[in-house]
């Protein structure tokens, strides 16, 4: 039975760096995920990563920016933290080999993002996520004999020891079927997401909450839920992501009139405004008549005005997609695209070390809700986030592993999930299929809870996942084998999904005012007297999800009207 | 909406019966993918179907597949596409190649792919002392490794490597441009030793038979093959470590032969491939000895008057002027004394495609 000081479960980012601080810190490390780690989705992430490493630069202008992109809900301590950490965490990367791109003196070269009142993004042509991703798991190869791998292992619960701690993990090894206990002093969640919650999404097929809902299911409170972002540039068609690199290499947004639409929103920034406001914008063209393509569901995004050479060189990633996925040259005509599911600005509730109030759970990256984002996060705070964050997890947690024996959970822990495994498998044939299930979940939450919300749209989600959970608890599986049985796994990230799009749609149900990425046209104006608070939500004794609040922390700069 | 038949090579390890193939028709328009067809399949009839797969965008590297025999990406290959490449219009999918399955479309990547990674010390040896701040490194050389760095993972060079297949410890593509993603970045301190390692280790970089099959099967445009070829320059004109295969003198000696003669001087091209590009080179004991050894094969050529005696002793030669055209040809290739390498990021062009 596999016992370690530190267990970390995703291998993303977050994962992967809090893996290597652990380590390098003396704790024993186990680093466990449900994919390969290269194919997590933090190797998506295009764009890059903010840092005020430029001379004219300093990190108190990146935190008031993340301040001011949070629409003043994200925590100012640990926005703070992030940002000061940033430059270091940045030439940290470089050390151990990411290939930034340089400028002609041959430092780093900095890019143009969203929100951000400087160039301070470091980059990787768009292959940012990746490079770093990538550079990361070679550092997991490199120290091999200090992190144990268990790559394509799924965890299927937390386990609670007697005092009310996390104490490890159950997981099936996907390739045989094998469960195993993990113990674990402590535990760290890095599985990213849920934005499979949503259809269309840029989101990869594996981002269904997994952590997110494990956390909930121990009692660990779930902070934030309603702020969900929808990215500015997604592929009209299916979704995918056009990075706001583009933007911030030049790129201009038009409507069916050929205007740069833009200066009515964000007279200042234009393209380069928060992604909300953007999002906002490109929704309200579309609703008044002046969206492109079939049923003028799209806006152009032109990329013609930016340098050939300079595309090919730092944008190529989006010069494939728009070639192999929607037939279009982006060097010579405008590509059509529209706001789409991105990113969860909320998760398991953490404070700046990772700490969630369950004693010896942590969490870190899209997971986690710190919270640094707020109510909206910046372009290229993500990648950040993951990184400082999951270091930090990963050092406090092998510092607390030192002072604790190692706990020991009862096998009959491990006959719990083997059991609800077992009476998955053993459904009768006379439900849902779980495809169909996810996929009404996804376009009801893409119509509902998305853009623009009202408590009627609201209420109707509510309704329907409260069905789908119901149809769900008897959606059978084809799959009856052990080895790599997909769909029992299916089973379980279908019943993780609906946990957290009852968590947004509650969330954003309660929350009446408009903040960030929830705008309610109900309730169109922002009221910091009774709304400047995190709203919370923890699973009570009926299973069903309630509701409390937490300040939000201010130190520097206090709430004002945000324009771009 | 269009239909599509697929036809897919499925394996069930636990059954206790050998691979069969299954089609199943789905509707889905024709600019949509592979893999979006066979998720349908799987959601809708049968969803034991096992297939890896994340991303959906070509960037995860999960779901590298064999479409009607070709290595790619599912999520990479239109339906249509496949459809009209396919011999019956049934596409057909299969898991990849040189790695074992364990199930449906599902390939151990670990025993061949990853061991093959771990082979070439995959992670930057850094020079020392390390900077407080970043390294200051050309721009164009972070560039040009980014052509290698953009790799996924997905093994679909791997599936599809022909030396592999005659030689399953061929390090391999994937591995190599790997490799070169550190010995083409100047914060590395130890480009000799990697590049020593890999020309000395008779499965790596002269183990590739150059047969391109790896740039045509990698959907992200990173060459393989022309990661080799540049960790072979490295190796000879950088370092001068020696091929053992005589790959390199063999290049050198025709080389400077054309440069001189403008022709091929064939008598000259054995001897100095053996023994190094020099007119002495015939004297040296490694060309003396293959020298000897070809003694049959000469016999037989000046027999059938393949070859005269006046020609093994008086090479020929192009006329000079045409001589003097080649010449500038050689000025304008040796010229530059920075040595670029052109990729798709610095050039723009899938060249390599």
């Amino acid at each position: 039975m596999p016992a370690h000081d530190v267990l970390i479960i995703g291998a993303g980012l977050a994962g992967q760096r809090a893996a290597l601080a652990a380590a390098q810190a003396g704790a024993s490390v186990a680093i466990m995920s449900k994919v390969h780690p290269v194919r997590s989705h933090s190797v998506a992430a295009a764009g890059g990563i903010n840092a005020a490493i430029a001379i004219d630069d300093d990190w108190t202008e990146h935190a008031y920016d993340t301040v001011k992109g949070s629409d003043f809900l994200g925590d100012q301590d640990a926005i703070e933290i992030m940002c000061s950490e940033a430059p270091g965490e940045a030439m940290h990367l470089e050390h151990i080999g990411v290939t930034f791109h340089r400028n002609e003196k041959g430092e780093l070269d900095l890019r143009a993002f969203g929100g951000a009142s400087k160039k301070r993004t470091a980059y990787v042509a768009d292959i940012t996520g990746q490079a770093i991703l990538h550079v990361l798991y070679e550092q997991l190869m490199r120290h091999h004999l200090t992190v144990e791998r268990f790559e394509e292992w799924f965890a299927t619960s937390l386990i609670l020891d007697d005092a009310g701690h996390c104490a490890g993990a159950v997981a099936r090894d996907i390739r045989t079927g094998t469960m195993e206990i993990f113990d674990a002093k402590s535990v760290i969640l890095a599985n990213g997401g849920n934005g499979q919650c949503y259809k269309p999404t840029t989101n990869a097929l594996i981002c269904t909450g997994d952590g997110i809902a494990q956390a909930y299911r121990i009692g660990c409170p779930i902070m934030d839920m309603e702020m969900v972002q929808y990215h500015p540039t997604t592929l009209a068609e299916n979704g995918f992501l056009i990075t706001e690199g583009a933007r911030g290499e030049g790129a201009h947004l038009l409507n069916s009139e050929g205007k740069r639409f833009m200066e009515k929103y964000a007279p200042n920034k234009m393209e380069l405004a928060s992604r909300d406001i953007v999002s906002r914008a490109e929704q309200t063209e579309i609703n008044e008549g002046r969206g492109v393509g079939p049923g003028g569901q799209g806006i152009f995004l032109d990329i013609t005005v930016v340098p050939k050479k300079r595309v090919l060189e730092a944008l190529r990633e989006i010069v494939n997609i728009g070639r192999d996925f929607a037939g279009t040259d982006i060097t010579r005509d405008p590509i059509m695209i529209r706001p789409g599911q991105h990113y969860i600005m909320g998760g398991v509730k953490t404070d700046v070390d990772g700490q969630t109030p369950i004693p010896g759970l942590y969490a870190a990256g899209e997971v986690a809700c710190v919270s640094v984002h707020g109510g909206n996060r910046l372009g290229a705070n993500s990648l950040l986030d993951t990184l400082i964050f999951g270091r930090r997890s990963g050092e406090h947690a092998a510092q607390r592993g030192g002072e604790l024996a190692m706990p020991h959970a009862p096998v009959s822990r491990l006959r719990e999930d083997t059991d609800m495994i077992a009476a998955i498998l053993d459904r009768p044939h006379d439900g849902r299929r779980i495809s169909e299930i996810k996929a009404e979940l996804g376009t009801t939450m893409n119509e509902y809870a998305a853009v623009y919300r009202d408590e009627d749209g609201l209420a109707t989600a509510h309704d329907v996942v409260h069905r789908l959970k119901e149809e769900a608890a008897s959606a059978y599986v084809d799959d009856r084998g052990t080895v790599f049985n997909q769909d029992v796994l299916g089973a379980l990230e279908l019943g993780y999904m609906l946990d957290c799009a009852e968590m947004t749609i509650v969330s954003a149900i309660d929350r009446k005012e408009s903040r960030g990425a929830q705008y309610r046209l109900d309730y169109p104006e922002r009221l910091d007297e009774e709304w400047l608070k995190h709203i919370n939500v923890t699973r009570n004794g009926d299973g069903e999800p309630g509701l409390s609040y937490s300040d939000v922390t201010i130190t520097k700069w206090q709430p004002e009207v945000r324009k771009y | 909406m269009a239909e599509f038949t697929l036809r897919l090579r499925r394996y069930d390890p636990e059954s206790g019966e050998g691979p069969f193939w299954e089609e199943h028709t789905i509707d889905l328009e024709p600019h949509r993918s592979v893999l979006e067809g066979i998720l349908q399949a799987k959601d809708r009839f049968d969803g034991s179907i096992g297939i890896r797969c994340s991303c959906r965008a070509a960037i995860c590297g999960s779901c590298g597949v064999k479409i009607n025999g070709q290595p790619d990406l599912a999520c990479h290959t239109h339906l249509e596409r496949a459809k009209r490449r396919s011999k019956d219009g049934i596409i057909e999918v299969e898991p990849m190649g040189n790695m074992p399955v364990i199930k449906d479309l599902i390939v151990d990547m670990e025993a061949v792919h990853w061991k093959k990674i771990r082979r070439v010390t995959p992670w930057l040896i850094a020079k020392q002392p390390v900077p407080e701040r970043e390294y200051i490194v050309p721009r164009e050389t972070m560039v040009d490794v980014t052509q290698s760095m953009a790799c996924i993972q997905c093994g679909a060079c791997v599936s599809d490597c022909l030396s592999m297949e005659v030689d399953p410890e061929f390090i391999g593509p994937a591995a190599l441009a790997k490799a070169y993603r550190f010995v083409g970045d100047p914060r590395d301190a130890q480009h000799r030793e990697r590049l020593e390692d890999l020309a000395e280790d008779p499965h790596g970089i002269y183990d590739c038979t150059h047969c391109f099959q790896c740039i045509s099967a990698c959907p992200k445009g990173v060459a393989p093959m022309n990661q080799i070829m540049r960790l072979r320059r490295r190796a000879g004109n950088d370092f001068h470590i020696e091929d053992r295969n005589n790959g390199e003198r063999h290049e050198r000696a025709f080389v400077s032969l054309i440069k001189r003669n403008g022709l091929l001087d064939e008598a000259e091209l054995l001897p100095r491939s053996y023994g190094g590009d020099s007119a002495l080179a015939k004297f040296k004991p490694s060309a003396a000895a293959e020298l000897a050894s070809s003694l049959p094969v000469i016999a037989r050529a000046l027999l059938r008057r393949k070859l005269t005696p006046a020609a093994v002793l008086k090479p020929h030669k192009l006329p000079r002027a045409d001589r003097d055209q080649i010449k500038r040809i050689y000025d304008e290739v040796d010229g530059p004394d920075e040595r670029v390498e052109f990729n798709i990021y610095i050039s723009g062009k899938d060249e390599d495609r």
